[in-house]
């Protein structure tokens, strides 16, 4: 359902952060990217958000070329993506609550709806309690819970979660990691960037290994190995 | 669509709310911008009003000598009238220009002793002129000097007409006014631009604290619309609490102000003036705080749309 074709993205004549990469994510998969920092693993989400384009090489969602979408029309193409960010990303003047309903409000849910669904996804990860905190009020789990929760509150085809465990205790490691395996297994493909061997090693899924910008490894049921 | 409408309204209003500082420091940038506009307004009444009052006291004096007879100035004063250029012809007999001078010398006991030595009543009799327009004024003057209306012995009587004599100090004052006027006009569009300008970057200042707020939004699928909606009701919320807290701040600053205006800038009391113009104040402070307020945001939010 993704494709990268021969995608390359040089920053400066002296680093690319992605080297000729072709690589090809099935539906329902569940794929982890690993690799060192600066690898170019974040460098490949960020192409599948369209938040950055490729110097080369086409990224397709589907049969849309991504990087040729009009400005205007990019927000209804990201809207079948759920993003997941290291750094939580929520908005913060909004409570928990709120965050999740703007992303249902955004693309026009109604009230009864999000009357619903909000309290519905809050309690699915945990956070049942915590609605009408503000981010800042959280933990660094419980803001990370709330980002899925917004990430999977519009039922996207894909969830891609770039590091999202990068600022977590292991307990709350794991506790997002069971939350993002169950999404897998309810039928949305999910793509995680990691560096976390504990994280691999639990889910015997598929495994990128990524290094220098290029795909050095590609496992069906991986482990950690570099 | 009114669904979201309304949630735009809502996200705008919690959000003013809820960054109470940042929203407390606009509005007070807007409301010193909106009064120096208001100002301005003042400003332009009052220069206005004087130039027209000192137009206003424009007239031509014909003063006649002592040995005139009274029916040999009405007759004059009846040639006058027919003029179309004429507004009013005042008469002042001989014995009311000696009270007027007696009136006006009250207190000057010399004077007063110095007419009494004399045998006769010195004064004439003198008519005031008023055109209907300042230009007509040399038109009349000129009536006067000349000898086509006037039978001979009617000009013979008349001692002297000052409007040359006015005509100079008149001009110069009003000369001065008008350039009073120029600049303080110039004066005061630079300090309007600047000070919109202060607005406009204060908002400016506002949205850049949430530019990572924007592309959030844009990350997760909001669209350019459903983002800067908000913003952009952020700042009509501003322009309009900032236009009446300054509509409230010239209340009472114009009626202090009233009276000393009301003596130094003849006659126009700011006062009466603002209360009589309400309504023009009201409009132009409102919609120029919307307009300031909304075309700020909306500028202000395009630059971190750009994710």
């Amino acid at each position: 359902m993704i494709y990268f074709d021969n995608v390359s993205k040089i920053y400066s004549d002296s680093s690319s952060a992605l080297d000729n990469v072709t690589l090809t994510i099935h539906p329902k998969e569940f794929v982890s990217i690993v690799g060192h920092s600066g690898a170019g693993k974040t460098t490949l989400l960020k192409m599948v958000l369209a938040e950055d384009r490729p110097t080369s090489g086409t990224v397709l969602f589907e049969s849309t070329n991504i990087h040729t979408l009009r400005r205007s029309k990019l927000h209804q193409y990201r809207r079948k993506i759920g993003a997941i960010f290291q750094d939580f990303r929520l908005l913060p003047n909004k409570t928990a609550y709120e965050n999740i309903a703007f992303a249902m409000e955004m693309v026009g849910r109604s009230d009864d709806e999000i009357a619903v669904d909000v309290p519905y996804v809050l309690e699915m990860v945990d956070l049942g309690n915590k609605m009408w905190n503000f981010p800042h009020e959280l933990s660094g789990g419980e803001k990370q819970r709330v980002a899925i929760a917004r990430a999977i509150v519009n039922q996207p085809d894909v969830v891609i979660a770039d590091e999202p465990t990068g600022s977590l205790d292991p307990i709350n490691t794991y506790d997002i990691v069971q939350i993002l395996k169950k999404i897998n297994d309810l039928g949305t493909t999910v793509i995680l960037t990691t560096h976390n061997k504990g994280v691999i090693d639990s889910l015997g899924k598929r495994v990128v290994t990524m290094e220098k910008g290029r795909v050095i490894r590609d496992d069906p049921t991986g482990k950690y190995v570099l | 669509m009114w669904t979201s409408i309304k949630r735009v309204i809502k996200a705008g209003v919690v959000n003013s709310y809820r960054n109470g500082f940042v929203s407390l420091a606009s509005v007070l940038i807007m409301t010193v911008t909106l009064f120096v506009i208001g100002s301005v307004i003042f400003l332009s009444a009052t220069l206005s009003a004087s130039l027209e009052e000192i137009r206003s006291k424009v007239d031509v004096n014909v003063y006649f000598l002592t040995s005139a007879k009274e029916e040999e100035v009405q007759t004059l004063a009846k040639a006058l009238r027919t003029l179309p250029e004429v507004k009013e012809v005042e008469y002042i007999s001989r014995a009311q220009a000696l009270l007027d001078f007696k009136k006006r010398h009250e207190n000057d006991e010399l004077t007063l002793q110095a007419l009494q030595e004399l045998p006769d009543n010195p004064l004439g009799a003198v008519l005031n002129v008023k055109a209907k327009e300042p230009s007509q004024y040399e038109g009349i003057a000129n009536f006067l000097k000349g000898d086509s209306a006037l039978s001979s012995n009617t000009k013979n009587v008349i001692d002297e007409v000052n409007y040359y004599d006015n005509k100079t100090a008149i001009d110069k004052l009003s000369g001065i006014l008008i350039s009073a006027e120029r600049l303080g006009f110039g004066f005061a569009l630079l300090l309007v631009i600047i000070s919109i300008s202060i607005a406009f970057n204060t908002i400016r200042l506002a949205i850049y604290i949430s530019r990572e707020e924007i592309g959030v939004m844009r990350l997760v699928g909001a669209s350019n619309k459903y983002i800067r909606g908000p913003f952009v009701v952020s700042g009509i919320l501003y322009g309009v609490v900032s236009s009446l807290l300054t509509l409230a701040l010239f209340y009472p600053l114009t009626y202090y102000l009233g009276d000393s205006t009301e003596n130094f800038f003849s006659g126009l009391n700011l006062f009466r003036y603002y209360l009589a113009h309400f309504g023009e104040f009201f409009q132009i402070l409102v919609g120029s705080g919307i307009a300031l307020g909304a075309i700020s945001s909306f500028l202000a939010v395009r630059r971190y749309l750009n994710v």
